[in-house]
Order: C-alpha cells, then sequence, then structure tokens
C-alpha cells in the first residue's frame, strides 16, 4: 500500500484511539474509585466538544476548552451526587440501569440544546488546511495537539495519583475505603472528586478531537461503548493499558476499512468488544493481580 | 466399597495450600465429622468435594463413580446433597419454594411442558409440592412454609436450608457448619435431628466447630490442620489422640 | 390459584374481541391501530421480563432480536427470486410445494417470493440460532459485562442493518405484504383490516401472557429464580445453571422476534431505529416499572408506555422519558425488588470460585 495512505489511517486511527483512550481512562478512574461503570462515560466527552463549539464562539479558543472540560466535569459530581450516591446500594443492575438512563438524560439534553446537527471546532493551531508532512503523508497539525493532549494527561494523571495528596487519597479510598476515612479522608468527596475528573478528563479528549473528527449529540453512545472496549482490553482499572489499548483499537478501527465496507467499521470494535469478553475478560494485557493493584 | 472416598485431594489459592493431600472415606449410613481449627481447610474440602470448586489434584469417588472436577449440578443428580455455611436461600421465594427447589433433581417438567401446562406437569408440580411440605414438617417448620425466606429468623432458615436438602432425598448430606448460631437447645434439637437422617438411610458429612454435637453423634471424626489430615477414628479415639488435644489446647468450643 | 393463573390472559382474550366494535361505536376505532403496536411491543417486553426479572440476566439487546425477526422475515418475503432468468432448481422446488407466492407490489413489479408465512418462520428460527449461539458465550458473563456485551449485539445488529443495502440501509425495507394467519385472515395494515388485527395481537399477547405464567409457576420457572437469587445453591441443588439461562434467552429473543415478525408485516415496513439501543433500553424500563419480576406488571406497562409514546405524547422527549423512567424506578425503589433480584449480581469477595 502507498505509504501516504497508510499513515493517514495510522493517524486517523491514532486520533480516534486518542478519544478512545480518554474515554477509557474515564472508565478506569470511576471504576477504581467506586467499582461502578459509569455507562455515561461516552456522553462526557460528547459534551466536551459541543461545549467548546459553543463557547469558542465567545471566548479564545483556549479558554473555551477549558470552561468546556470544567463544566463537563462539574456534570460528572452532579451527576454522582443526584444519581449515583443511592445507587451503589441497588446492586449492580441498579447502577448499570441507572447510568443508562443518565447517559439517555444527557444525550437528549444536548438534542435539546444543540440540535442535531454536526458541530466542529476551530483548530488550535493552523485550520483545515494546514498541514505537516511525514514521508510524503500530509496530516494535520491537530493530530499532534492530540498526541500532546493524550500524553500530557497520562503524565498529569500519574503524577496527579503518586505525587499529590488528593491524588494519593483517592488511590486510598479505592484501596480501603474505611480505612481511608480513618485517615481523615472523605470518601464520598473522593468518589465525587473521581467522577468529577472523568468527566473532564473525557471532555478534553472530545474537544482536542473535535477538530478532526466533528460531533454531535448522538456519539456518546458509541463512545461509551468502545472506551469501555478498550477499558477492558487493557485489564479493567489500568489506564496507562487503556492508553495503549485505545491506540491499537484505533489502529484496528481505521485499517479495517481495508477489509470490511466502511459503514461495518463500527462493528468490527464491537466483535472485538465480544470477542475480548469471551476469551479473556481480564483484558489483553490484563491479570487478577494487576487488576487488584488498580492504580488508576 | 465407601460411600464416598477422597484420595489426596489437593487445592492452593495464591501461594496458600488450603486442602493438602486430604484422603478419608465416609461410610454409607454414617455420620463422619469434619473438624479442625479455624482455617483447617473444611469448608473448602467440602466445596471441592460438592464441586462448587475444582481440586488442583486429587480424586473423589462417590459410590464408586469419580465425580472430581464435576459440576455442582451434576454431583446434585447423583445423590448429593449440601447445606452452605452462611444459609443460602432464595430470600425472595417462600419457605416451601425454597424446599421445592430440593425436589429438582426428582422431577422432570421441562420449559416445554411447563409453558404449554401439560397435565403430567401440572400433577408433578402438586406432587413436588406434597413431598416439600413433607421435608418441611418433617423439620417442624410448617407454620412459616408461606412466608418469604428472607423474613425468618435465622434458625428457621437453617431448617428450610435442612428440609431443602433432605427434600431431594439424597444418599450422602453434606451438612456444611449446621449449628453455627444456634443455642445450646436449637444444637440438642438439631443432634437429634441428624441422627434421625441417619436412621433414614441418609449417610452424612459433617463439618462443625462445636465439639459437642461432633462427639455426641458422629460415628466417625476426620481431623484437619493447616489443610492435612492428622486424626481418624471414632470419637473416643479422636478426643484421646494427643495430637488432636495439642492443637485444640486452649480452645473450647463446646 | 388456576384463575389467577388464566384470568391476565382471559382480560386480553377479551379485550381482543370486545374492543373493536366498543371503540367503533365511540367513534374512537383509530385508538386500535396504536393499541396493536402496542401490544407486539408489550410481547416483546413481556420476553424480556422472564430473562431478567425472573432468570436476573440484565439484556440489552433485546431490540436486536425484535430486528432480526422483522428484517429476516421482510427480507425473505420481499427478495424477488423470479428475477432470473432461468431459475434454479431450489426455486422449482419450493414454488412446486406451494411455498412461494407471486404478487405485485405497490410499485407494480411482479415478484416471486416466499410466502410470508413462511418467511416469518424463518425470521425466528434465524432469531432463535442466534440467541442459542450468543448466549452459551455471553451468559458466562455476569453484570456489567453481560449488560455491554448484549449493548454491543444491540449494536452490532443496527449497524448491520442500517448500513446493508439489501436490507434497504438506512430506509429498512418497506412494501412488506401481510402475512397470512388462517384464509381470508392476515396480519396486515390498512383501515379494512385495522379490527381483526387488534384482535389478533392481543391474542397473541393473551398466549405470550399465559405461556410465560405457566412458566413462573412451574419447575423451570422456581428453579430459575432460584438460580437468580444464589446461582451456587440453584447449582447445589441440581439446576444445570447455564443450560436454563441459554433456555431462558432464547425464549426472550423468541419472543422478541416474534414481535418483531409481526409488527413489520402490520406495518408493512421496518427501519434501522427498531434495533437502536434506545429501543432496547425501553424494554428494560418497561420491565423495570412493570417491577421485574412481574409479568403482568410489564404487560400493563408495556401497552400503557408504549401507547402513550406511539399518541405522542412524550413529543419529542420520548427517549428521554424511558431514560427518566429508569433513573426514577431505580431511585424509589430502596432494597426493592430490583436490588434483591440482582444480590446476586454483585461482586462477591470470594477468594476462589467455579
Amino acid at each position: 500500500m502507498h505509504s501516504a495512505l497508510f499513515l493517514q489511517y495510522f493517524f486517523s486511527g491514532l486520533v480516534y484511539g486518542s478519544i478512545y483512550a480518554a474515554v477509557a481512562i474515564g472508565f478506569n478512574i470511576v471504576y477504581n474509585a467506586t467499582g461502578i461503570i459509569n455507562f455515561a462515560q461516552g456522553e462526557f466527552a460528547m459534551l466536551g466538544g459541543m461545549l467548546a463549539s459553543t463557547l469558542a464562539l465567545r471566548l479564545p479558543l483556549w479558554a473555551a476548552v477549558a470552561a468546556a472540560v470544567a463544566v463537563a466535569a462539574a456534570a460528572g459530581a452532579l451527576s454522582e451526587r443526584l444519581f449515583l450516591r443511592g445507587a451503589a446500594k441497588r446492586g449492580v443492575f441498579g447502577m448499570i440501569v441507572t447510568t443508562i438512563g443518565l447517559s439517555i438524560l444527557i444525550r437528549e439534553a444536548a438534542l435539546l440544546a444543540w440540535g442535531p446537527s454536526v458541530r466542529t471546532l476551530p483548530f488550535f493551531s493552523g485550520s483545515e488546511i494546514s498541514s505537516l508532512s511525514i514521508l510524503g503523508a500530509h496530516f494535520s497539525p491537530q493530530v499532534l495537539w492530540v498526541l500532546g493532549a493524550t500524553a500530557l494527561l497520562v503524565g498529569g494523571l500519574t503524577a496527579f495519583y503518586k505525587l499529590t495528596m488528593m491524588g494519593k487519597a483517592m488511590r486510598g479510598c479505592a484501596a480501603d475505603r474505611a480505612g481511608a476515612s480513618l485517615c481523615g479522608i472523605n470518601p464520598d468527596a473522593m468518589v465525587t472528586i473521581a467522577f468529577a475528573l472523568a468527566a473532564g478528563i473525557g471532555a478534553l479528549g472530545g474537544a482536542v478531537v473535535a477538530p478532526l473528527t466533528q460531533t454531535h449529540y448522538g456519539i456518546g453512545a458509541e463512545l461509551s461503548i468502545k472506551g469501555f472496549t478498550v477499558a477492558a482490553f487493557g485489564g479493567l482499572g489500568d489506564s496507562m493499558a487503556a492508553v495503549v489499548a485505545g491506540l491499537l483499537l484505533g489502529m484496528l478501527e481505521s485499517f479495517s476499512i481495508l477489509v470490511v465496507p466502511e459503514a461495518y467499521k463500527d462493528v468490527v470494535t464491537i466483535c472485538v468488544l465480544l470477542g475480548l469478553l469471551f476469551i479473556k475478560p481480564s483484558g489483553l494485557f490484563g491479570s487478577r493481580t494487576r487488576l487488584a493493584l488498580k492504580e488508576y | 466399597m465407601s460411600l464416598l472416598e477422597v484420595q489426596g485431594l489437593s487445592r492452593s489459592f495464591g501461594g496458600l495450600k488450603a486442602v493438602d493431600g486430604v484422603g478419608f472415606a465416609a461410610q454409607a449410613e454414617k455420620i463422619t465429622a469434619v473438624i479442625g481449627p479455624n482455617g483447617a481447610g473444611k469448608s473448602t474440602l467440602f466445596n471441592l468435594i460438592s464441586g462448587s470448586i475444582a481440586p488442583d489434584s486429587g480424586q473423589v469417588a462417590f459410590d464408586g463413580a469419580e465425580i472430581t472436577g464435576r459440576q455442582p449440578h451434576e454431583i446434585a443428580r447423583l445423590g448429593v446433597s449440601r447445606t452452605f455455611q452462611g444459609i443460602k436461600l432464595a430470600k425472595g421465594m417462600t419457605a416451601l419454594e425454597n424446599v421445592m427447589i430440593g425436589r429438582h433433581t426428582r422431577s422432570r417438567a421441562g420449559f416445554l411442558s411447563a409453558m404449554l401446562a401439560l397435565p403430567w406437569s401440572r400433577s408433578e408440580e402438586r406432587s413436588i409440592r406434597e413431598e416439600a411440605m413433607r421435608a418441611i414438617e418433617l423439620l417442624g417448620i410448617a407454620q412459616y412454609a408461606s412466608r418469604p425466606a428472607g423474613s425468618l429468623p435465622f434458625g428457621i432458615q437453617r431448617s428450610v436450608e435442612l428440609a431443602r436438602a433432605l427434600a431431594s432425598e439424597p444418599r450422602l448430606l453434606l451438612l456444611d457448619e449446621p449449628a453455627s448460631g444456634l443455642n445450646v437447645r436449637e444444637t440438642r434439637v438439631l443432634s437429634e435431628l441428624i441422627l434421625r437422617i441417619r436412621g433414614m438411610g441418609i449417610s452424612v458429612l459433617v463439618v462443625e466447630h462445636d465439639m459437642s454435637l461432633v462427639m455426641g453423634i458422629s460415628d466417625e471424626v476426620v481431623v484437619l490442620n493447616f489443610g492435612r489430615k492428622i486424626a481418624q477414628g471414632r470419637p473416643k479415639e479422636i478426643q484421646a489422640d494427643p495430637e488432636v488435644i495439642s492443637i485444640y489446647l486452649g480452645e473450647d468450643d463446646a | 390459584m388456576r384463575l389467577q393463573r388464566l384470568l391476565p390472559a382471559a382480560i386480553l382474550a377479551a379485550c381482543a374481541f370486545a374492543l373493536p366494535p366498543l371503540f367503533a361505536a365511540m367513534g374512537v376505532a383509530f385508538l386500535l391501530t396504536q393499541l396493536t403496536m402496542s401490544a407486539y411491543y408489550a410481547l416483546a417486553s413481556l420476553g424480556l421480563c422472564a430473562l431478567m426479572g425472573y432468570a436476573g440476566q440484565i439484556s440489552l439487546g433485546q431490540a436486536g432480536f425484535f430486528a432480526i425477526g422483522g428484517y429476516a422475515s421482510a427480507f425473505l418475503c420481499t427478495r424477488d427470486l423470479g428475477a432470473a432468468a432461468a431459475p434454479s432448481g431450489l426455486v422449482r422446488l419450493l414454488d412446486s410445494s406451494g411455498l412461494l407466492v407471486r404478487w405485485t407490489d405497490p410499485y407494480g413489479k411482479a415478484l416471486l417470493t416466499l410466502a410470508p408465512a413462511l418467511s416469518g418462520l424463518c425470521a425466528v428460527l434465524l432469531a432463535v440460532l442466534v440467541a442459542a449461539l450468543l448466549g452459551t458465550p455471553v451468559l458466562r458473563l455476569k453484570g456489567h459485562y453481560l449488560a455491554m456485551a448484549t449493548l454491543g449485539f444491540g449494536i452490532v445488529i443496527e449497524k448491520v442493518a442500517r448500513g446493508t443495502k439489501a436490507l434497504g440501509g438506512a430506509d429498512g425495507i418497506s412494501a412488506v405484504p401481510g402475512l397470512a394467519i388462517l384464509p381470508g385472515l392476515s396480519v396486515t395494515g390498512g383501515r379494512a383490516a385495522r379490527s381483526a388485527n387488534f384482535t389478533i395481537a392481543w391474542i397473541v399477547l393473551a398466549l405470550g401472557i399465559l405461556v410465560l405464567t405457566n412458566l413462573v409457576r412451574s419447575r423451570p420457572g422456581r428453579a430459575l429464580r432460584a438460580l437468580r437469587d444464589g446461582e451456587e445453591a440453584a447449582a447445589a441443588m441440581g439446576v444445570d445453571t447455564a443450560r436454563y439461562k441459554l433456555k431462558v434467552f432464547v425464549i426472550a429473543a423468541a419472543f422478541a422476534a416474534i414481535a418483531g415478525v409481526l409488527l413489520t408485516h402490520y406495518n408493512g415496513s421496518i427501519g434501522p431505529g427498531e434495533a437502536a439501543s434506545t429501543r432496547s433500553v425501553r424494554y428494560v424500563a418497561i420491565v423495570a416499572v412493570g417491577g421485574m419480576d412481574n409479568l403482568v406488571g410489564t404487560l400493563v406497562s408495556g401497552l400503557v408506555l408504549n401507547f402513550l409514546s406511539l399518541r405522542g405524547v412524550f413529543g419529542s422527549f420520548d427517549d428521554a422519558v424511558f431514560g427518566a423512567i429508569l433513573i426514577l424506578v431505580m431511585l424509589m425503589s430502596p432494597e426493592g425488588k430490583a436490588a434483591r433480584a440482582f444480590r446476586s449480581l454483585l461482586p462477591k469477595r470470594k477468594v476462589a470460585g467455579r
């Protein structure tokens, strides 16, 4: 195959893989803190792109993105306090159903606010036509922004969890709730923070890829399931693996166009999920002990 | 030939060997007790025999047929029933319905015949109910039959679980700490009941902490410690065994 | 006892015959159409009730089986087999066996296709086959993983329906002929057949709830509830939990497929929207509102909520309403049936197990 074409697919895979990774990281953060899998996670990524697209009309781009992330984080915290606080006591089914209901509400609210049209964000640097070039393939500088944001995310989270008091407090809560509260940590607050963090990260991912992928109100459900696929692929709870898995999955999806008609592209991802769940639910890189360590 | 034969059974969790090369035989129409301090591997042994867990090595044979590693429902169908240490009843169903589950292996109605309400399946359902009531009456809890199992007092729940196991007309009954949580009087009633069960021709394998129960009714006692069998014999022999005494030294379990 | 078992079905059957003339007299005969459609959606919900409420297995893929039923039937009975210049041996065999029909579609094209009754039957069999194949690995999963897997299945079906040209793409399949049940009686749209079709739908629904009521009040039904409330104990009592879960999964799929087939022939069309995950969520919401392990509750909420939705009462907030219902039901049932029913799904902190 022409190397330029190959690289097009490659970069496309990186971009989509990054947003899947961002959603997956969100899944992991919430899962580690609460054991809940928040079906609404993909909606926050959608919100990031949508909010940023609206705010960008009034604010400088960087402020729009920052504000979008903040609002999404607040939405995450709010949804936790309103709906999910009690849901944990209702067993796994209650949590599944509540988070699904939540995702629907967010999606319908987005439809109400923004309508069904596709929206986009201005490119962070340059415009739609600016491009960099490697080995004869042209790609948008936005791709570098995406990769940079992903790297920053991973680095930032690692630093947060390992070096800051709050990060350590969250890890403590995840490992042993009762013990953490005995040390003066408020587990409920940690949970709210975890939700806010997860939502914010998803939103950041959504905003950063929006110039390239466009966004609309309905992408949340697909992002949720793909993000979960990635999180499971890497071993639920392990975000470093999630990034790798996300990029891999993005590649897989991107190159699948070569063998499968474009309309079935998403089917590939889901079949990967199904295959994974059947064969090795602890994920490609996961193992029981690794899961028990539950970093972030 | 013994009813139940266990040979070289081992199972580890992580690095810990919960059951280490345990072997013994339980005779038909006898009460065999498995005792040992906490963590000795008694419950794991039970789970290995009943099929809840698969062993790393060793064999279990029931009535001459090998049942090692078989699924729990298959083992149940061969005539082995059990109770659980923490009571496992379907809390949403009534006591009677729970006991009726015990008749599952003694009945045949499947999905199709049930959905079409075929006459034979309807009359089988009636006889399931009758047999279940019989087991309930045997345990003297008839007045609780239509109450939701989750709402019953603990001791009654234990009886329901036992009735459920008996309803299956087992050849071997596995009792997992049946006396836990019972007071002295209730334990005595339980002892008499287990003796009656033996009198019905049912063999019993019981894991228990309560020494008065064990020594009072058992025909044979197996002692485990740290996953290994350290002694086996009649109750009087076990009580006199110096090694057994030493592992229980200072612990009064009566 | 016997009366209690037969009552819901009897009431439905009575309504099946009594309502059409009653509505006609009251001048609201037009409501029959939406009540007919509601009945089919309620049928699919009943199947899900057996699976989720009684067996305790969550499925977010019920709409997928509904769509398999509808699409397969629509495809088989609109696919022109007479297009080729020389019909193949198989076609000639089917033709001589009387399994094919010649008809003219609304666009004036002459077609030779599989008889709708046969295509409907094949569609249901296909759905059952898919359920049997999918269920075996999927039902080994629990909780979130099961939910995700079934959701994934539903999305695959929707994507395939939407993306396949032979299935009409985003427009779906239309001009689906009526499905003849008896000479002179067929499942089809149009005012002339409106009353008869209402009766058919509600009789089918009555049979559906009768059959499921029989199931839950029987030995296998009890086994299902036992495995929901305590899988380990159920297995210890001789219940082959894997096989039972699979059987009820297949039954739920069959109910959805039958509903899909009949609704498709009634409407004369089907589109990819029927397979959407939001539809699956609706079925779940209906079962939850109905009280989880409550067939009559599911029946009533299925009829009522679908009717309201079809009448447009929820406006454009249709999906949002069902989402909100889900949340409300969960929030308002403290340690209620839902929580109790799914306690067995809670992650167990066992050291090991099978």
